[in-house]
């Protein structure tokens, strides 16, 4: 009988491996997919993981594996904290929602000035926005006791519907023949968080990597990290050692919150430019994914970012290449995800092969 | 602007069309919570069942082939949820968000060559003699045989849950798993058949989208309704009738705006919308002075260490 | 301006290297807002693709990319195409207008054509179908095949496009019968069937007997069929699987020979930007067969109708029509310019409700 023992210490060399293990395996499955579909699947796993990178074209789509990435990673920092301390915030894409629309309100309300001010001021309501509707379910989980998983994922839905209602209504562009959608920000020089975009460069990349290194910071070498870190690991040892556990929700919840706004206002100013009914594509959800992927560790979340981002744009590349169908790659994302998870078992328990013993 | 133009019991009927996939996948995700576990994947289940009947009903010609062959789809797919979860340990919700994903892949690679079909229709079920009741007739006794379905699997379950052992077993798996494996009940293996059973109960209530209440087969044609299925299970607090109460208020929203609009009343379309989810949050907050709170081991992973 | 730089670079480095195999072969782009099997606006621009497939064969060579969000995402799979080699690319939503108009910045020798939008350049052309022609068609057997005088409309945003669309049904019904009303109930989507039968089955419930629809799914014509006596018309495409009633015609957006032509424009070097608004006449909007549904002095007033339109005898929106507070629009005879057309935000006279903001 296959038995599974918690090993006493995660395995380095598992937690290495795994992922390697899972491409891997993901590509032969994927494979097979895309050979049943009538394609070529050599050609099809390089068109995803090799071109983007080294191809032909590798000088317009590196870039564009930050855009990609940024806000998935920015997202995923803030989450994997509180996922850390065992706080579960799955509402980043309401939150990244409310920060695009605070920060493009800021910006909005400016046009057409032109100043050097008003980026700064966007950057600051993006994140307050963000950080303000994480706060509702952590301020009801402090006082109320109430599930944040449950409020931040209803709170989605009341950001999405708020978001159709300002595309439509408030902040509709006001030129655009009454269309739903907002001006274009990125036509905007003082409002853009573009850096430079005929590179592919904006503002929330930078911020992504300084998110990263912070967290990496805060986690090895903080008392805060410690107690985070604590609180998840041993509740009990963290309870006598002082963590006051109401301040470490807010703490985990408003920065997961703040860093989800970012990520919108930074989207919502550069890459996609409006405030449009369909905004949010979903990157709220896929950084829960990326941050499990990267094993909640800063520097794995990176990666696992780049990872997603890569099989994005190497996926649309199949498509428009080799005419593979949309759903095809989202069945191919979902396989690597699968492997991912199912994989990760071996970084914390080993696969022993015993007799069934009578109990 | 005309109130009167609004028919209340055409109104409650055809809410309670609204609200039957969303009954469907709620009670079998209720199930699954009360054991521990929390499927985020309802979304994809469904539409994983909506294109599985559809398929199928269109192949053999037959509604009641389709309706068990998604029910067989949504299982299937859920025990992809199950070994993840279950015997690899994955993070529940990360597994739950990824089975939506690979879900709404797969149905729109299956459903390729059902764009733009007639399935072969289901017949209402009008109960003869009740069925010509004034009122009441139209509301209770006019519908289709799934839309019965889910009201008494909603009894089912609650009957299940409250005054059978076998309740009594998955509710002590869902409140303490460390203590339901001390008294020896397989807590894999009863989450195993929780997690199958939402499954089948959520690719149903795809079916009943693509086959009975539009009926047609689009990619991606569930629109969100497996999300507001796990909200609804929190605002039942978990409570079999709770969520039946809660799928008409939900349906009987958006079917009220509707009529509220067509009768030339000028309502805020999003602020309504929002209605259904910010009640939830209240629900929520009222619940958690209440004892009828989540089951204590949602979302947490059990590993027996023998 | 490096990238320009680099990618005009490389388009030409691409162009030498596989010189040869370019010139026989056209390389056509599209990108779809939708899965191809939406079974509606995605759906019908495909058909459009296949159709250029099968004028050309050989000739040319077609890709695209489904269900591309707008916004960020766009603008890179437009990129992609043009660095891929595609000589046209098709950007089919409105949405598209601006990373449309961005890529075609970098690349001058790539020609675009985007969809319902209003920005074009040297090598980006727009074009769009006078949907409303359509419309007229269908408030004419509207107004004269309801019984209870109530027709049911299901928008999806209150945005131009649709206004325009209610305002010409309305008008037309209003004229073969001064007694219709319309029920008009806004979907807040384009494509949601399951909202869209809710929608359709409110407005049957009270009391409408005609359902128009301006989302994309079948789902208001199966409400329909479940309903009895009431009937509907197909949108975007012909939704012939609910002929002969509830649907007794349609309105088709047939983009193929505009496709078609454009192909053939780049093919000769005679490919120039241009602002296009097509109608029934170009066969841009095509009317699906109006079936047995109908009676024959109906069916055939629809198709003079529809013959007038198409000459150019007859315009929809000509005068007098007041607006909806009764101020007056256009005077006797007058006809409306495609400016206050295209950006139009307010009823006709004699719709009741307001358009929400």
């Amino acid at each position: 009988m296959i038995r599974l023992e918690r090993r006493p210490q995660p395995s380095r060399l598992w937690s290495y491996l795994t992922p390697v293990i899972a491409v891997i395996v993901t590509m032969i499955a994927g494979g097979l997919l895309f050979a049943a579909l009538g394609k070529n699947p050599v050609e099809a796993i390089r068109t995803i993981f090799w071109n983007p990178l080294f191809g032909e074209f590798a000088f317009y789509y590196r870039p564009q594996l930050l855009v990609k990435a940024a806000p998935l990673v920015l997202i995923a920092i803030g989450l994997s904290l509180g996922f850390r301390a065992g706080i579960w915030n799955i509402g980043a894409e309401g939150q990244y929602i409310v920060g695009a629309l605070c920060g493009a309100g800021v910006g909005l309300a400016f046009h057409p000035t032109e100043s050097v001010l008003i980026f700064p001021l966007m950057v600051i309501a993006g994140g307050l926005g963000g950080w303000a509707w994480a706060m509702i379910p952590g301020l009801l989980k402090v006082r109320f006791g109430t599930n944040e998983i449950l409020v931040s994922l209803m709170l989605v839905y009341v950001a999405e519907q708020l978001l159709a209602s300002m595309a439509l209504g408030l902040m509709k562009n006001p030129e655009g023949h009454g269309f739903p959608g907002s001006r274009n920000l990125s036509d905007y020089a003082s409002a853009t968080s573009w850096i430079d975009q005929d590179i592919g460069l904006h503002w929330g990349m930078a911020a992504a990597f300084i998110a990263v290194i912070l967290a990496y910071v805060l986690l090895n070498r903080h008392i805060l990290g410690f107690n985070i870190r604590l609180s998840g690991e041993a509740p009990r040892a963290a309870k006598f050692s002082g963590v006051a556990p109401a301040r470490l929700i807010l703490f985990c919840l408003g920065t997961s919150g703040a860093l989800a706004g970012l990520a919108g206002m930074f989207e919502v100013a550069g890459p996609s430019g409006q405030v449009s009914i369909d905004f949010n594509v979903g990157y709220g959800f896929t950084a829960i994914i990326v941050a499990f992927l990267g094993r909640l560790h800063p520097v794995g979340i990176l990666l696992a970012g780049l990872l997603m981002a890569l099989t994005y744009i190497g996926g649309e590349m199949a498509q428009s290449n080799l005419g593979l169908p949309a759903a095809a790659i989202q069945v191919f994302q979902g396989m690597l995800l699968f492997f991912l998870l199912a994989l990760d078992v071996l970084t914390h328990f080993r696969i022993r092969l015993s007799a069934r013993r009578t109990a | 602007m005309d109130l009167s133009a609004i028919n209340p019991v055409l109104l409650i009927a055809s809410l309670m069309v609204a609200a039957t996939p969303l009954l469907l996948a709620s009670v079998g995700e209720l199930v699954v919570e009360r054991s521990g576990v929390l499927n985020l994947g309802v979304e994809g289940m469904m539409i994983t069942g909506a294109i599985c009947g559809f398929a199928i009903s269109v192949e053999t010609g037959s509604p009641f082939t389709g309706f068990l062959a998604a029910m067989g789809g949504g299982a299937l797919l859920s025990l992809l949820f199950a070994f993840l979860t279950q015997f690899a340990l994955a993070n529940q919700v990360a597994s739950g968000l990824a089975l939506t994903l690979f879900g709404l892949g797969l149905s729109a690679l299956m459903g390729q060559g059902y764009v733009g079909i007639k399935p072969p229709a289901t017949p209402r079920l009008d109960i003869p003699l009740l069925s010509d009741i004034p009122v009441l007739g139209r509301i209770l006794f006019s519908h289709d045989l799934v839309l019965y379905f889910g009201i008494a699997l909603t009894a089912v379950v609650w009957v299940l849950l409250k005054y059978t052992r076998v309740g009594l077993i998955l509710r002590a798996v869902g409140e303490n798993h460390d203590a339901a494996h001390a008294l020896g009940f397989s807590v894999v293996g009863v989450r195993v058949v929780a997690i199958m059973f939402g499954g089948a109960c959520a690719g149903l209530g795809g079916a009943y989208i693509s086959l009975i209440r539009v009926p047609q087969w689009t990619e991606g044609m569930t629109a969100g309704i497996g999300w507001i299925a796990l909200a609804l299970v929190v605002f039942a607090s978990w409570k079999p009738w709770r969520v039946l109460l809660g799928a008409y208020l939900f349906g009987g929203i958006s079917v009220l705006q509707l009529n509220l609009q067509a009768a030339g009343i000028a309502i805020p379309v999003e602020y309504l919308a929002m209605s259904p989810y910010i009640v939830t949050i209240l629900v929520l907050v009222s619940l958690s002075a209440d004892k009828s709170r989540a089951p204590a081991s949602l979302g947490r992973i059990f590993h027996a260490s023998q | 301006m490096r990238l320009s730089k680099i990618l005009t670079g490389a388009t030409l480095a691409l162009g030498l290297a596989t010189g040869a195999a370019a010139q026989d072969k056209t390389k056509v782009g599209f990108i779809y807002v939708g899965p191809i099997g939406d079974g509606g606006w995605t759906y019908e621009h495909d058909k459009g693709r296949l159709a250029v497939e099968e004028h050309f064969g050989d000739q040319v060579e077609t890709v695209y990319q489904e269900s591309v969000p707008e916004g960020a995402d766009a603008e890179r799979a437009i990129t992609q195409m043009a660095l891929q080699g595609a000589d046209l690319i098709f950007t089919t939503s409105f949405g598209y207008m601006d990373p449309t108009i961005n890529v075609a910045k970098k690349f001058p020798d790539v020609k675009f054509e985007h969809a319902t939008g209003y920005k074009q350049a040297e090598n980006v052309s727009t074009y769009s179908a006078r949907f409303y022609e359509g419309r007229a068609v269908q408030g004419h057997i509207a107004g004269q095949m309801t019984d209870s005088n109530i027709v049911g409309y299901i928008g999806s945003y209150p945005i131009p496009e649709v206004i325009r669309g209610i305002n010409s049904a309305f008008i037309h019904a209003r004229k073969v019968n001064p007694d219709v009303e319309f029920k008009i109930v806004w979907a807040y989507t384009w494509f949601d069937p399951a909202k869209e039968a809710d929608a359709a089955s409110v407005l049957i419930e009270q009391g409408a007997d005609v359902i128009l629809q301006h989302t994309d799914s079948t789902a208001p014509l199966a409400a329909a069929e479940n309903a009895g006596d009431v009937i509907g018309f197909g949108q975007a495409s012909d939704m012939a699987e609910y002929k002969p009633s509830p649907r007794v015609s349609s309105i088709i957006d047939n983009w193929a020979p505009y496709y078609i032509d454009r192909v053939q424009a780049v093919i000769d070097g005679t490919w120039e930007s241009q602002d296009i608004w097509h109608g029934i006449d170009e066969g841009m909007v095509g009317i699906g067969e109006i079936t047995d549904a109908v009676p024959d002095d109906i069916k055939a007033s629809a198709l003079e109708l529809k013959d007038s339109i198409a000459s150019g005898d007859y315009h929809p929106f000509t005068g007098p029509i007041n607006k909806q507070d009764g101020s007056a629009w256009l005077a006797e005879g007058e006809v409306a310019d495609d400016g206050t057309l295209l950006g139009m935000d307010f009823y006709v006279e004699g719709i009741e409700g307001k358009i929400p903001e």
